[in-house]
């Protein structure tokens, strides 16, 4: 198992843990962030998980003033912080944490209505799979989905573990807009917009909860490493769940 | 024209999808903020291009940094890189370009938004922070901090009016392009991946900026460049100031409204101290790139740093009311 430490330009660091796309090398990215996240490191801003990857951003400068204080040598911060790591993740190289099959844990249920003016392109991806729409619905709310990583816009996660029957091509020219709170699939992915933003998703659904919160400390309903069930809903539920959600 | 409120960024919420933003040109933003006795951070004025009419419903104490596009108040041109009081009801405007593309204007207290996850920077596309989460229209008031008495700003501001001698300025910090300009850069993980041909392209051709740019990223137009193979790459945290080269060939800088994710080809990485400069160029300006060392380029940004610190401790001695 790996984990190697790279510079990525003077002022961020990359530390990887895998080279695939997978469960295993995910609860490593997961436990080594929290770990990161407990040791307070001089001068770093901050960390972002990905699927195989913790990318460190931290300020040199605040590092080269904090030696200076207390009177430490110090030939270079990006020297003396990629020591500070390698001591961090030895015992991810010597593979002693293999066993933490940990994650959180947390399901976050994520209420949808599926089809209609929710979700237009239901249709378009069951006639794709030769499928009916409610079979796509069957299939895409029995899944578990393991939160990657979040990126692209705010609170956008990249979700694992769709099954492949339902998977199609994102469409040819992407729409202008898509409704925050859409429940799309593009190729063998599935994935929700947390804002209303322009998209190429094939739009199957839905969910009338508020996935961004920027007035909050978290400000996503979804951290990396949930994991999410779709819970098929009604209109009328829809607009009951709407109301509660957002007064 | 485009006018946004920035400051050196939204940080902390880069995993949760939440965009950077801040200054495209931070280096101006934070002399500007230091000239009028603000903390470095504090929230400016970034104006695009063809500046815009701000006018002053109380006296205040300003400073202009970063392009030059003539700046004028009252059919007087007005300094830039040093601190000016400017009179309640006086209107401020640009009356024509001369170099860079971005204009940056502090005023001391600080323009006033609500804090967003810590921060008063504009994410246009995610519609926070800034004003109304949105670029500034015509009509809009902007309100501004409270200065103290006992701050720094209002010493400053007082000595100002006591003395009629000319300001000192900090023009050392001014970064206009010239014809050519030279970026420096470090070399990414997938640099060595270019054939040898695309590698000569890269060092020895000359890049213009596209007009399909924005403060998100910069595309470089030139050569087209290929990598040796094709390498699969997974999303993973970007950087600001990296260069991506995607499938066409054609490199793309990451500024300061880049995605928190990304997954093409790290070609490299502007060295941090060259990211304000573009901030400072605009479509069609030409750039040739420089390769530096990681550890030359990590010198040099401490060395900027340290002229920073000097600008604000001579600032706090101008502000000392002595």
């Amino acid at each position: 198992m790996k984990a190697e430490i790279m510079a990525l330009g003077e002022k961020s660091i990359i530390i990887t843990l895998g080279d695939d796309i997978d469960e295993q090398t995910h609860n490593r990215v997961v436990h080594l962030l929290a770990e990161l996240e407990g040791h307070k490191l001089q001068g770093v801003i901050e960390y972002v998980p990905a699927y195989c990857t913790i990318t460190i951003h931290y300020d040199p400068w605040h590092i080269w003033k904090w030696a200076r204080s207390n009177n430490m040598q110090l030939s270079s911060p990006r020297v003396w912080l990629q020591k500070q790591l390698e001591a961090i993740i030895e015992p991810y190289i010597e593979g002693k944490n293999e066993e933490s099959s940990d994650s959180r844990g947390r399901i976050v249920e994520i209420p949808v209505c599926y089809g209609g003016s929710y979700g237009p392109d239901l249709v378009d991806v069951a006639r794709h799979n030769e499928l009916t729409p409610e079979e796509v619905i069957a299939i895409h709310s029995s899944g578990t989905y393991l939160v990657h990583m979040l990126g692209f816009a705010p609170g956008f996660p990249y979700l694992g573990g769709m099954n492949k029957a339902i998977a199609m091509p994102r469409k040819a020219i992407p729409r202008a807009s898509i409704e925050a709170g859409s429940v799309g699939i593009a190729g063998a992915q599935t994935g929700i917009y947390p804002i209303s933003t322009p998209g190429g998703w094939r739009i199957i659904g839905r969910t009338p909860l508020k996935l961004f919160h920027p007035e909050f400390e978290i400000p996503t309903l979804i951290e990396t490493g949930d994991r999410i069930k779709f819970i098929p809903i009604t209109h009328e539920q829809f607009a009951s769940i709407g109301e509660l959600h957002w007064t | 024209m485009l006018a946004t409120i920035q400051d050196r960024g939204r940080f902390g919420y880069q995993k949760y999808g939440v965009n950077v933003n801040g200054a495209m040109d931070e280096g101006s933003a934070r002399v500007a903020n230091l000239l009028v006795g603000n903390p470095e951070d504090a929230a400016v004025l970034e104006l695009t291009l063809s500046g815009a009419a701000l006018r002053f419903t109380e006296d205040h104490l300003i400073a202009i940094c970063g392009a030059n596009m003539s700046p004028m108040m009252d059919q007087a041109s007005l300094p830039m890189w040093q601190p000016i009081i400017v009179k309640k009801g006086s209107i401020l405007t640009f009356a024509s370009y001369v170099s860079g593309c971005r204009v940056y204007v502090a005023m001391a207290g600080g323009i006033r938004v609500p804090l967003v996850l810590g921060s008063s920077s504009t994410n246009m596309r995610g519609q926070l922070g800034g004003f109304n989460g949105r670029s500034l229209h015509s009509g809009d008031m902007l309100e501004v901090g409270h200065v103290d008495e006992a701050s720094r700003s209002a010493r400053l501001w007082k000595r100002l009016q006591q003395s009629r001698g000319p300001a000192f300025n900090a023009k050392l910090f001014a970064m206009a392009p010239e014809e050519q300009v030279t970026i420096r850069f470090i070399p990414g993980p997938e640099y060595e991946l270019l054939t040898a041909d695309s590698k000569q392209k890269w060092l020895n051709g000359t890049w213009r900026i596209d007009a399909q740019s924005d403060r998100m990223g910069y595309r470089l137009h030139g050569e087209m460049l290929e990598l040796e193979g094709s390498k699969e790459m997974i999303s993973e945290g970007t950087v600001h100031g990296l260069i991506q080269l995607p499938a066409n060939g054609q490199p793309i800088v990451l500024l300061s409204d880049r995605q928190t994710t990304g997954g093409y080809p790290r070609i490299a990485f502007v060295a941090a101290v060259d990211i304000p400069m573009f901030g400072q160029l605009k479509p069609g300006d030409a750039i040739r790139f420089v390769p530096v060392t990681i550890d030359e380029a990590e010198h040099l940004l401490l060395e900027y740093e340290q002229d920073m610190a000097m600008l604000k401790a001579a600032m706090m001695l101008k502000c000392s009311g002595a």
